[in-house]
C-alpha cells in the first residue's frame, strides 16, 4: 500500500544518536559521505562499513528498516553492476562471449559500487530515521543562516521545506482515501488496461489538487491569524543546544574519516 | 442465506512495523437481505475498517467475508463485481467529486459498470430524484454546490450503481440538523423504495435509533453487540459505558426509572415516549 513508503520516515526513540544535536548530525552525515568517497578500493569501504554498523547499532533502530530503505534502489544497483561487469575491459579476463567479457577488475568495481551505494543509503537513512523532519529543517536553517547576509531567503526556504515535509504523510493518506473511494465506484486503478488506468487517474488527481489548494489556503489563513510575517525577530520554542556528546561524535567521525583517507593513500 | 456474512474477520494495519494496529478483531456476523442496519461505535473502534471489507477494498489479515454465501476473495479477478454489488459511500464523500457536471459525476459508477447510455441516464435521474437533487442542478459543476448538496451528489454516485447492499459511512458528519434530517430521510425513502440492504454508520444513536432494524456496536476493534434496536437499547447503561451516547429521551427514562417510575420498556424515540407518558398520566387520572 501507498502508506508503507518510508522516505524520510522518522522513528521516535531515545538512543544516543536520537539525542545528538541535529546540526552536528547533518555535518557528520556530510563527513560520512566524504568518507565513502575518499578512495576507490574495497578496503577503504571497510572503514565506512565499520562506522555504519556502529551507528546503526547505536541508533537502536531495527535492521529491517534499513533493509527497507535500500530495497527501492535494488533495480538500479543491479543495472549498474551488470553494466560495470560487462563493460570494464581492464584486468584479467575470466569469461568472454562475443564482445562481452568479464574481468576480475570488473567484478571488483561492481562490488565496490554496490557496497558504496548501500552504505550511502543505509548511513544517510540513520539521519532521517532518528531526526524528526521539523528538527531537521530547523537545523538546516541554522546551518545556512550565514547566507542571510547575502540576502539568500534561508528562513523562507526552511519554512517551505518543513511545510512540504509536514504534508507528505497527509497527502499520502488523502490519496489512499480518494483511491479507495473511486475504486468503490468501480474505477480501475491498479488493474485494467493502460488507457483505462490513465483515464481513471483523473478521478484521483482532480480531488487531490482541489484538497491541496484548500489546505494551502487554510494553512495560509491560520498562519496569518497568528501574525506570521517571516523569520524576522522570531524566537524559537525549541532551542538547539550542543553538548559534549556532540563534540565526541564529531571527533569519532573525523577519526574515521582520517583512517579512510590514510587507507586510501596506502592502497593507491 | 444471509446476504453478507463475516467469519472471524481480523484486520491489522501496517503489520510487521512498529505502527502495527489491529482495527478489527475476530468479528463474525450475518446480515440478512433487506435489513436496515445501524453501525455504531466510538472514534477509532474500527467501523470504517470493518465496512471497507464488505466491498473488498481491504483484504482481511485473517478470516472470511461471504457475499451471498460466496467468499469474495475466492477469485481475485472478480473483486470489481463485488464493488458493484456492495456500494460504499465514504466519510466526507464530497471530497471525491471530480467531474465537470453533476450528471457526469453521478454517472461515473454506472459507466464503469459498462451500462449503455439510456440505462445510465435512467439511473442518474432516478437516484437524483431519490436523494432530492433537482434536475436543473444536473448540468452545474459539482464544485458550485453547497456542502449538503455536494454530499448528496456523492451519495447519488454510489446509489446509481444500484448495489444490492448500500453502505454509508457517517453520511451526516458535519451537517447541520436540518441537512442531517434531510439526508437521513432520503436514505430511508431509498431503502423503502428499493428494499435493498442498507448499512448506516453513525456516531449518534439519535440518528439511527428511530429506523434501524438492527444495530451493530463496535468497541475497541471487537463486535460489542449486534441485535435488534430494542434489545440494544435495553443495554443502554453498558452502551453509555463504552463511550457511546444514548438518545436524550432514553437518558430521561433511565433517570425516571432510577426515581421509581419504571415503564418496563426501552424508550428511544420522542413519539413513543409521548404515548407512554400520556397513557401513564391518563391511567393515573382515571384512578
Ligand atoms: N490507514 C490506516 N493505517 C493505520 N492505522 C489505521 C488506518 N486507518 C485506521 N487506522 C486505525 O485503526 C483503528 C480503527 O479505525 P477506523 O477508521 O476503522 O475507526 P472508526 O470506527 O471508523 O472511527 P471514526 O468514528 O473516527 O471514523 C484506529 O485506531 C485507527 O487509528
Ligand atoms: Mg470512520
Amino acid at each position: 500500500m501507498l502508506r508503507d513508503i518510508t522516505i524520510g520516515q522518522y522513528f521516535p526513540g531515545n538512543s544516543v544518536i536520537h539525542k545528538l544535536d541535529p546540526r552536528f548530525k547533518i555535518i557528520i552525515t556530510i563527513l560520512y559521505i566524504v568518507m565513502l568517497f575518499t578512495g576507490d578500493s574495497l578496503l577503504c569501504l571497510v572503514v565506512g562499513a565499520v562506522y555504519t554498523v556502529m551507528a546503526i547499532l547505536l541508533s537502536r533502530i531495527k535492521l529491517k528498516m534499513f533493509v527497507k530503505s535500500v530495497k527501492p534502489i535494488i533495480p538500479f544497483l543491479v543495472i549498474t553492476a551488470v553494466i560495470n561487469l560487462l563493460l570494464v575491459n581492464s584486468g584479467e579476463v575470466l569469461w568472454r562471449w562475443k564482445f562481452f567479457k568479464i574481468t576480475d577488475e570488473g567484478i571488483n568495481i561492481s562490488l565496490f559500487m554496490i557496497i558504496r551505494i548501500v552504505l550511502l543509503i543505509a548511513g544517510t537513512s540513520i539521519l532521517t530515521y532518528t531526526t524528526s523532519p521539523i528538527t531537521l529543517t530547523d537545523a538546516i536553517e541554522r546551518l545556512l543562516s550565514p547566507l542571510k547576509k547575502l540576502h539568500f531567503p534561508v528562513h523562507e526556504l526552511a519554512m517551505m521545506m518543513s511545510i512540504a515535509l509536514r504534508f507528505i504523510p497527509t497527502l499520502i493518506e488523502e490519496t489512499d482515501k480518494i483511491m479507495s473511494a473511486q475504486k468503490a465506484r468501480g474505477a480501475e486503478i491498479d488493474t485494467g488496461s493502460f488507457m483505462n488506468r490513465a483515464r481513471n487517474l483523473i478521478s484521483i488527481l482532480v480531488p487531490l489538487f482541489i484538497s491541496s489548494f484548500r489546505r494551502a489556503d487554510e494553512l495560509a489563513t491560520a498562519m496569518e491569524c497568528r501574525c506570521y510575517n517571516g523569520g524576522e525577530g522570531r524566537t524559537r520554542l525549541r532551542q538547539l543546544k550542543s553538548s559534549a556528546r556532540d563534540y565526541i561524535a564529531l571527533a569519532v567521525t573525523v577519526m574515521f574519516l582520517a583512517a579512510a583517507i590514510i587507507v586510501a593513500q596506502m592502497t593507491k | 442465506m444471509p446476504i453478507l456474512e463475516t467469519q472471524e474477520l481480523t484486520y491489522t494495519y501496517s503489520q510487521g512495523t512498529p505502527f502495527e494496529k489491529t482495527a478489527v478483531d475476530h468479528v463474525s456476523l450475518k446480515i440478512e437481505e433487506g435489513e436496515l442496519i445501524g453501525v455504531m461505535g466510538h472514534t477509532g473502534s474500527g467501523k470504517s475498517t470493518l465496512i471497507q471489507h464488505f466491498n473488498g477494498l481491504l483484504r482481511p489479515t485473517s478470516g472470511k467475508i461471504l457475499l451471498e454465501g460466496k467468499d469474495i476473495w475466492e477469485n481475485k479477478e472478480k473483486i470489481r463485481d463485488v464493488r458493484f454489488k456492495v456500494g460504499l459511500v465514504f466519510q466526507y464523500p464530497e471530497y471525491q467529486l471530480f467531474e465537470e457536471t453533476v450528471y457526469k459525476d453521478i454517472a461515473f459508477g454506472p459507466k464503469n459498470m459498462g451500462l449503455d447510455d439510456a440505462e445510465i441516464k435512467r439511473r442518474v435521474y432516478a437516484t437524483a430524484h431519490d436523494i432530492g437533487l433537482s434536475e436543473e442542478l444536473m448540468e452545474r459543476s459539482p464544485f458550485e454546490l453547497s456542502g449538503g448538496q455536494k454530499r448528496r451528489v456523492a451519495i447519488a454516485g454510489v446509489m446509481a450503481m444500484e448495489p444490492k447492499v448500500l453502505i454509508l459511512d457517517e453520511p451526516t458528519a458535519g451537517l447541520d440538523p436540518a441537512g442531517r434530517d434531510k439526508i437521513l430521510g432520503h436514505i430511508k425513502a431509498y431503502h423503502q423504495r428499493t428494499g435493498n440492504t442498507t448499512l448506516i454508520v453513525s456516531h449518534s444513536m439519535e440518528d439511527i435509533a428511530s429506523f434501524a432494524d438492527r444495530i451493530l456496536v463496535m468497541s475497541k476493534a471487537k463486535l460489542f453487540c449486534f441485535d435488534e434496536t430494542v434489545k440494544v437499547f435495553s443495554r443502554a447503561e453498558e452502551i453509555a459505558q463504552i463511550g457511546l451516547d444514548v438518545p436524550q429521551i432514553t437518558k430521561v427514562f433511565m433517570k425516571l426509572k432510577k426515581q421509581g417510575l419504571d415503564f418496563g420498556k426501552e424508550v428511544y424515540t420522542v413519539g413513543y415516549a409521548k404515548d407512554l407518558l400520556m397513557k401513564h398520566l391518563n391511567a393515573r387520572e382515571g384512578l
